[in-house]
């Protein structure tokens, strides 16, 4: 039987090897902040991290995550810079792309602890809001990355 | 802290309770457990259906309006808590089940949620219900501490005797004041006494929105529910001739294949196995009239339709002979096309269906007309249907179905097979299935006299009614859908000949209210064409619009702050241009400047964006402010991306690679101006889209020289190389 490494914790699967992780994810784990919106991997809201990069998880099978840490929404800490900037800028509209928004911008200020606006571009483009929410995701992204580096820029 | 109810632990009031039995009845969730009252909120005070105030202090506030993203699980409680005098911190907010205690207060006998209409419907009764209670709660405190009410006041949810120092909070009232009749005078605040209302206070649902917890639709139904997808037509209109299921039947995981009207269902034990189970079904299709439909031919009738007069929603004066006298005449014709609302979130709905009730766990819209059509399908009564407001991922009118399309979808497959199930469209169905935004077309012309003040004014739009068919048909007078012309036969320049009028042809084509409604495409016609008129003129497009607005103050101060902000007139970066436009809708009055550049290749690119509303008095400023930012968004993904076609019936259109909206990379720098105003409120969530696609095309043209009459912008249009 697979087993999926998620949030530190190893859940075993019964499920064909090649079901979309996204849906093993949602249907059989319970964890829902990971959000369909196209399957194609247009949108970006299944973005999850997989041994710490952004990945669509729509796109991924469970055989290809045998051995891999997975991380969601649910295993970024409430106090993670990021979700603590998304509240700060009241950031979310409806709410539905937000899960995926955070793991890419998580992904992100690893990756590039104080981000330019094209950086953001680059890193933030792939994960569609259709409510419009992209300056404040802007804006709280240039937040975190100055509560991550202690202001300094 | 403020709690949002996590809604797979949701509870519902019996009826009874909603006005004073204060009995609580749990649920139990398909794949739950019952639910039960949360420990430590012990009701005791209900004053109306719309508050509960518990003996541990809680307030909880029942919303009748459904979040997708425009804030009402915010504004909504504001109301409520300003006259209430609660303290912000303890508020908590419950969706409402159905019932006619939560019917719209301007629409008459359902509950829903569209037209931009929240706050401004429920400003007054939601601030009753507040103030009721705390009248009640001083009568409480003062029977308690035998003195006069009036030597009481209320105060971050205590009542205070200030002579004698004394406070109470209002849990400990609670089971007094609920055996208290309700008071028969309810003033409210004057305005300059509002403490809550027209400050920029934190939403209540973003850190729900934040760490995944908050329950959209999708999410509703539990781990292992059956999961329903559907094989629809490829052409609308169109029924199934064949099915051959036995390899769907067979695939690993698949329970079960049902014929509806709509198409073919399959129900598996997982996402992953519906859509293989789907794939695998044959299906021969009777493809019905529609199979020869397409956009081009549409178009080209459409075109033909406009030279025709039609039915007239607005006659003032002779435009005809206006035009002919005119020193000068301007013809255009302008289209838009077919959009799809796009919800973030897919189409979808779970199901529980018992032999005497149904359960129904879903993002919508409208909850009365869902609630009865699930009724009529299952044969239940109305009575033995809950509806259960979910999160929605963005609802932009899709999911006010008037024929209930998704909700009906699902209960016929529960009915089925007997288990309860979710059903999800995925983003192909959702994108193929319908409901649009209409196509329209509009031929319009005008005379301005020597000076270069338009005096005449015609203008024949063609497309869909939204109503027709609709249980709103009865608003359709003299053959006007006044959704059809809406920002158009009521435009505020003086003009002495006006002639509006409406051909609404009927297509097949399922059509439905899209943010703004007809607002979407008069704006840009008649924002473009004044422009237009303008450049005839010789005149600044900006100053021409102010000499033709002089009754119109509203009008006036938000195209002034707009202008002020983005500097109007004064030098920009080398190759970008600015493009003006202003619109009043749902109440509420907003004007953009765009700073557009464009490339040589064609591309527009839109690099700022100011804008002024005037949406009367404000409850959240900041939620004005992103209601703005995301309008924007909204009017931008149609300006420059969005189309419907239909090639041999079929829509050519299927996910976000052939049907784009706006990504981060394309945003602008969007600012907002809040005109400061104590008129009546107006609306948010829509007024701000309007404006977008005629200040871009305004900009364009200043850039170019090129008018855009033709939505999406066509980039081949604008090339220069």
């Amino acid at each position: 039987m697979a087993s999926l490494h998620v949030n530190g914790i190893v859940y075993p699967v019964d499920v064909p090897d090649d079901a979309p992780l996204l849906w093993v994810i949602r249907e059989k784990l319970g964890l829902t902040g990971t959000k369909y919106g196209c399957g194609i991997a247009q949108c970006g809201s299944c973005t999850v991290h997989i041994d710490g990069k952004p990945e669509r998880s729509c796109q991924i099978t469970v055989r290809e995550v045998q051995g891999k840490r997975i991380t969601t929404i649910e295993g970024i800490p409430d106090t993670h810079p990021v979700k603590k900037a998304w509240i700060e800028d009241d950031v979310p509209q409806c709410g539905y792309c937000h899960p995926g928004q955070i793991m890419s911008a998580v992904a992100l200020l690893k990756e590039k602890p104080s981000p330019t606006d094209a950086d953001i571009d680059a890193a933030m483009s792939g994960n569609l809001c259709r409510c419009g929410t992209y300056q404040r995701i802007r804006r709280a992204i240039h937040r975190a990355a100055q509560a991550k580096t202690g202001g300094k820029r | 802290m403020n709690t949002v109810m996590v809604i797979n632990r949701r509870r519902f009031l019996k009826t009874a309770a909603l006005f004073g039995g204060g009995l609580i009845l749990g649920v139990a969730l398909p794949g739950g457990k019952a639910d039960s009252q949360p420990a430590g909120e012990k009701t005791s005070f209900v004053p109306n259906a719309f508050l509960r105030i518990g003996s541990d202090d809680s307030v909880t506030i029942i919303i009748n309006k459904s979040e997708m993203g425009q804030g009402v699980y915010t504004s909504l409680p504001m109301l409520v808590a300003e006259e209430l005098e609660a303290d912000w911190s303890t508020i908590r907010i419950e969706p409402a089940p159905v019932h006619p205690a939560y019917n719209h207060a301007e629409w008459g006998g359902m509950q829903g949620t569209g037209g931009s209409t929240s706050v401004k419907s429920e400003w007054t009764r939601l601030r009753t219900a507040g103030a009721a209670a705390r009248i009640m709660l001083i009568r409480a405190a003062a029977d308690t501490w035998k003195v006069k009410p009036e030597s009481c006041r209320a105060e971050q949810g205590h009542v205070l005797h200030p002579p004698t120092r004394r406070r109470i909070s209002y849990g400990a009232l609670a089971e007094k004041a609920a055996k208290l009749s309700p008071p028969t005078t309810i003033p409210l605040k004057p305005d300059n006494q509002l403490k809550l209302l027209g400050t920029s206070v934190k939403r209540l649902d973003t850190p729900a929105k934040v760490n995944g917890s908050a329950v959209f639709g999708i999410d509703a139904g539990g781990k292992d529910i059956l999961i329903a997808l559907v094989a629809h037509p490829p052409v609308f209109g169109g029924k199934v001739k064949s099915l051959s299921a036995d390899t769907a039947r067979n695939t690993q995981g698949v329970k079960d294949v049902v014929v509806l009207d709509s198409g073919v269902a399959v129900v598996a034990d997982s996402f992953w196995a519906a859509e293989r189970g789907r794939d695998a079904l044959e299906i021969v299709w009777d493809e019905g009239p529609m199979a020869a439909f397409e956009t081009a031919t549409q178009r080209k009738e459409y075109a033909a339709l406009a030279q025709t007069p039609g039915a007239v929603a607005r006659h003032e004066g002779d435009a005809e002979k206006a035009l002919k006298q005119a020193a000068r005449s301007i013809h255009a014709e302008y289209e838009v096309p077919y959009l799809a609302h796009a919800t973030m979130e897919p189409l979808n709905c779970v199901v529980e269906l018992r032999d005497d009730r149904c359960d129904i766990w879903v993002g919508t819209q409208f909850q009365t007309a869902d609630r009865d059509a699930a009724a009529r399908v299952s044969g239940l009564k109305p009575e033995q249907v809950s509806v259960h407001t979910m999160f929605l991922g963005c609802g932009f009118g899709r999911r006010a179905n008037p024929a209930s399309d998704f909700v009906v979808e699902a209960v016929k497959i529960a009915k089925a097979v007997k288990k309860p199930i979710r059903m999800i469209w995925t983003r192909e169905d959702d994108t193929k299935a319908g409901y649009y935004r209409p196509m329209w077309y509009d031929r319009i012309s005008a005379g301005i006299d020597t000076s270069g003040k338009p005096v005449a004014w015609r203008h024949t739009i063609v497309g869909q009614s939204i109503m027709e068919g609709t249980p709103f048909a009865a608003s359709i007078r003299n053959g006007v859908d006044e959704t059809s012309v809406e920002g158009a036969h009521d435009i505020p320049y003086a003009i002495p000949h006006v002639h509006v009028d409406l051909h609404s042809p009927k297509t097949g084509v399922p059509v439905l209210w899209w943010r703004s409604v007809g607002h979407s495409h008069t704006a840009f016609v008649v924002e473009s064409f004044l422009d237009e008129l303008a450049h005839a003129a010789g005149q600044d497009p900006y100053a021409y619009r102010l000499a033709l607005l002089k009754s119109h103050p509203r009008h006036r101060a938000v195209l002034k702050r707009a202008a002020e902000q983005a500097g109007w007139g004064r030098p920009l970066p080398k190759n970008h241009f600015h493009g003006i436009a202003v619109h009043a809708s749902f109440g509420s009055y907003v004007a953009q400047v765009a700073e557009v550049s464009v490339k040589p290749d064609g591309t527009v690119r839109v690099h700022k964006v100011f804008c002024a509303v005037d949406c009367g008095k404000t409850v959240n400023p900041d939620t004005i402010a992103a209601q703005m930012e995301g309008a924007i968004v909204f009017g931008l993904s149609a300006t420059l991306h969005g189309a419907i076609t239909f090639k041999q019936g079929r829509v050519e259109q299927s996910n976000f690679h052939d049907y784009p909206v706006l990504r981060m990379a394309e945003m602008p720098e969007v600012t907002v101006s809040i005109i400061k105003s104590t008129e009546a409120p107006g609306g948010i969530g829509e007024p701000g889209v309007p404006p977008v696609a005629p200040a871009v095309c305004n900009a364009v043209f200043a850039a170019t020289g090129k008018r855009i009459r033709r939505l999406p912008i066509r980039t081949e249009e604008l090339k220069r190389t």
